[in-house]
């Protein structure tokens, strides 16, 4: 991991910082669209050395955050239903639904184990024959050939008892809903890093084309945002919208042709529910016909009924950057990390828990 | 009760208005962060609360006629139990033994309670009784008395294990999280997150270059040298176990009404623990260390302490981490490695790997 020091080196972000407060002149907003992004700029306290004038929003970029709550009511139902596992990510475990969440379910005796990649899942379902293994498949575009991969080694394996409940999102789409609301006044995208990895720099161009929006693709460590910050300012500065690839180390213009192979030949795109934007066409992944054994809403013949957030929680809003966590009245008082309202207060990525964890102070 | 103080107010304002009685025990209730904070003041302390236990030290200070003891108490869950590094046995020696050593006392005895579940191989227990036998007789600290019991299986999971500690405090030693105060310096005895990281990556079963293993390791004899070599110099010493080194900072800070400052690039982390963290998307600062300890040490001290604590193994790697400030008053402040600063707050939750 040589390659992570001198992204974090303190000399080079300070300089970095310095030339950034340089060339900001002018109120600036831009969102950064990864939850993992907006977790680097906290724990490395980069907001105390970004200069004033620029604005930072979150975007709708943490996977269990943009998940609705139809969903994780649909979750706790099968894991709630004899004879089931629900084995998932960790993050998805304390979301509150309607009702309760997986934690609350699990304290009552449904079976949840927590996963760290589909395959432990798929191992998970080889080793408990009896049970049926369901693995919630959240994400975006990183995660995906990942799920992909498991459901061909699953028929490859002849594992029966396994099935994923298809709920991943597309990124491109998402961003051109933002785009398309008349109310939405962002001037530069800091485009996510692993998502990129495999749709490539390519997949942002219709943004700067159609939208005239400078888009900056950035890795994770200080050195790389801020770099990323200042592509960004120095287009608005000159009056340019281009897609630049700040994090060449990782992504590819043409992303990852094998992933994208993969995703193809086991998902398909349909319209989707995202938490805060409702149905945006195209923007989630249902099972292949070809491959419906392993969809668990066909087997079960699961409905996902479209549901009220949480009652006050305005997740929805901050995801889409109309509002701040503080602008939340629930925020700090009744909604904490110790008993989340909202699903942005229990993701490590989720913009509610970040600025609960590490921005109130400011 | 081990690791826990009064939390964070505006958490536990919000909870007291939603009645206990139609919630249940969480997972996250045993993290030692917030959760379990909550769970210990809302329901043990409101029914058994006295001076002793509420004041949530690492172990309790008993007065008696013949001088101070210090009693501790602490029970072992862990999955795996045999991990890199150790299993549950010497988790459970040194968890107790170091309770008792953060008070500054000398460790005298361990009691050990068992809690089987029907259909342990023989062999794993016996090879968790070696542990513990090895652990305290290199200690010292012998176990005194024991209690077996067994329950049906999947009751339970393999082998829970309790062990208490009674210890002795020398004359004139007063270690307390409430001696806290500004100007203190702040060391940490060595590398953090090697138990926390050894178990998520086992659990989650993913091998990484490098050597990770848990740290567990008995503190006392390197607490005792310290404190009867420096008798003046020590005012608060607390092991960073559950809920990481910030958890323990906070409880600090809070407990004491001081602020904390912290210099993100003197904490020492061996760089395949750091390296494993950033895979998985995890921070170090809330991960546990079982074999180190932070110590809160009046200025005019430090650079001896530190001087005398690197010299022994268990303190090879010590540091000077930062300084007790006044204000901000319960407030841990972080100045990043790359130059920026931010708020530490407790845990909450348990540490999870991220998704994307
Ligand atoms: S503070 Fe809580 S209730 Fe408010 S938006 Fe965030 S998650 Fe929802």
């Amino acid at each position: 991991m040589r390659h992570l020091c001198e992204f974090r080196d303190r000399g080079l972000t300070i300089s970095l910082a310095t030339e950034l407060d340089r060339i900001v002149d002018r109120p600036i907003r831009f969102m950064e669209v990864c939850g993992t992004h907006t977790m680097a700029i906290f724990r490395h306290g980069l907001r105390s050395l970004l200069p004033e004038d620029l604005h930072l929003i979150s975007g709708p970029g943490c996977p269990v955050c943009v998940t609705p709550t139809g969903h994780i009511d649909a979750f706790i139902r099968i894991a709630c239903m004899p004879g089931v596992t629900v084995a998932t990510f960790g993050d998805l475990v304390r979301v509150p639904g309607t009702n309760g969440s997986l934690a609350r379910a699990r304290s009552q005796g449904a079976r949840i184990e927590v996963v760290y990649s589909p395959i432990d899942a798929l191992n998970l379902a080889e080793q408990r024959p009896k049970d049926l293994v369901v693995f919630p498949a959240i994400g975006f575009e990183a995660t995906i050939p990942g799920v992909a991969a498991t459901i061909l080694e699953a028929r490859r394996r002849k594992i029966q008892n396994f099935a994923v409940f298809p709920a991943h999102k597309l990124m491109p789409p998402a961003l051109e809903a933002l785009m398309s609301q008349s109310c939405f006044e962002i001037q530069g995208l800091l485009c996510p890093g692993h998502v990129s990895t495999i749709i490539g720099a390519n997949a942002y161009r219709f943004l700067s084309m159609r939208y005239y929006l400078p888009c900056v693709i950035a890795g994770f460590e200080p050195a790389d945002i801020i770099q990323a910050l200042i592509l960004l300012t120095r287009q608005v500065r000159y009056g340019r919208a281009e897609v630049e690839n700040a994090y060449p180390r990782a992504v590819r213009w043409e992303g990852n042709a094998r992933a994208q192979g993969l995703m193809q030949e086991v998902f398909e795109p349909v319209d989707s529910e995202w938490r805060g934007m409702g149905i945006i066409p195209r923007s989630g992944l249902a099972i292949q016909p070809g491959f419906s054994e392993f969809d668990i809403t066909k087997r079960l013949d699961i409905e996902i009924p479209q549901v009220q957030g949480p009652k006050g929680c305005r997740c929805g809003e901050i995801l889409i950057g109309q509002c701040m966590p503080s602008d939340c009245p629930l925020f700090a008082t009744v909604c904490t990390p110790l008993d989340p309202v909202g699903p942005c207060m229990v993701s490590a990525e989720g913009t509610c828990a970040a600025y609960y964890r590490y921005g109130r102070h400011h | 009760m081990h690791g826990l103080c009064g939390g964070d107010l505006r958490c536990l304002l919000s909870l007291w208005e939603t009645p206990l009685k139609n919630k249940t025990i969480l997972l996250e209730h045993g993290s030692g962060g917030l959760a379990s904070q909550e769970l210990i003041s809302r329901l043990f302390l409101t029914h058994l609360g006295n001076p002793v236990l509420s004041s949530l030290e690492d172990s309790a200070i008993i007065e008696t006629s013949i001088g101070r003891l210090a009693f501790s108490t602490d029970s072992y869950t862990v999955d795996p139990i045999f991990f890199p590094g150790g299993d549950i046995g010497l988790l459970a020696v040194h968890g107790t033994i170091n309770d008792i050593a953060m008070r500054g006392a000398r460790p005298l005895c361990l009691s050990l309670g068992v809690i089987l579940e029907e259909g342990l191989l023989i062999s794993d227990l016996e090879n968790v009784v070696l542990s513990i036998k090895e652990a305290s007789e290199k200690a010292g600290v012998p176990v005194v008395t024991g209690d077996t019991k067994v329950v049906p299986k999947g009751k339970g999971d393999k082998v829970f294990i309790n062990t208490s500690g009674i210890g002795i405090v020398p004359d004139g030693i007063n270690i307390s999280v409430k001696e806290a105060r500004p100007g203190d310096i702040i060391m940490l005895s060595g590398t953090i997150a090697d138990h926390g990281v050894a178990i998520l990556t086992r659990r989650a079963g993913i091998s990484i270059q490098g050597d990770l293993k848990s740290d567990t390791m008995a503190l006392h004899r390197l607490v005792q040298l310290l404190v009867e070599t420096l008798p003046e110099a020590v005012h608060t010493l607390r092991d960073p176990t559950r809920g990481g080194i910030a958890t323990a900072f906070n409880e600090i800070a809070k407990t004491a009404g001081v602020g904390m400052d912290i210099e993100e690039s003197k904490i020492p982390i061996r760089p395949e623990v750091e390296a494993a963290c950033e895979l998985l998307g995890l921070d170090p600062l809330y991960l546990a260390s079982e074999g180190k300890f932070l110590a809160l040490i009046a200025p005019e001290y430090a650079a001896q302490a530190l001087d005398m604590i690197r010299l022994q193994p268990e303190g090879r790697d010590a540091a000077i981490i930062g300084k007790v400030t006044k204000d901000p008053s319960g407030r841990v402040v972080l100045k990043t490695a790359v130059g920026g600063a931010r708020l530490v707050e407790s845990l909450s939750g348990e540490p999870l790997p991220r998704i994307c």
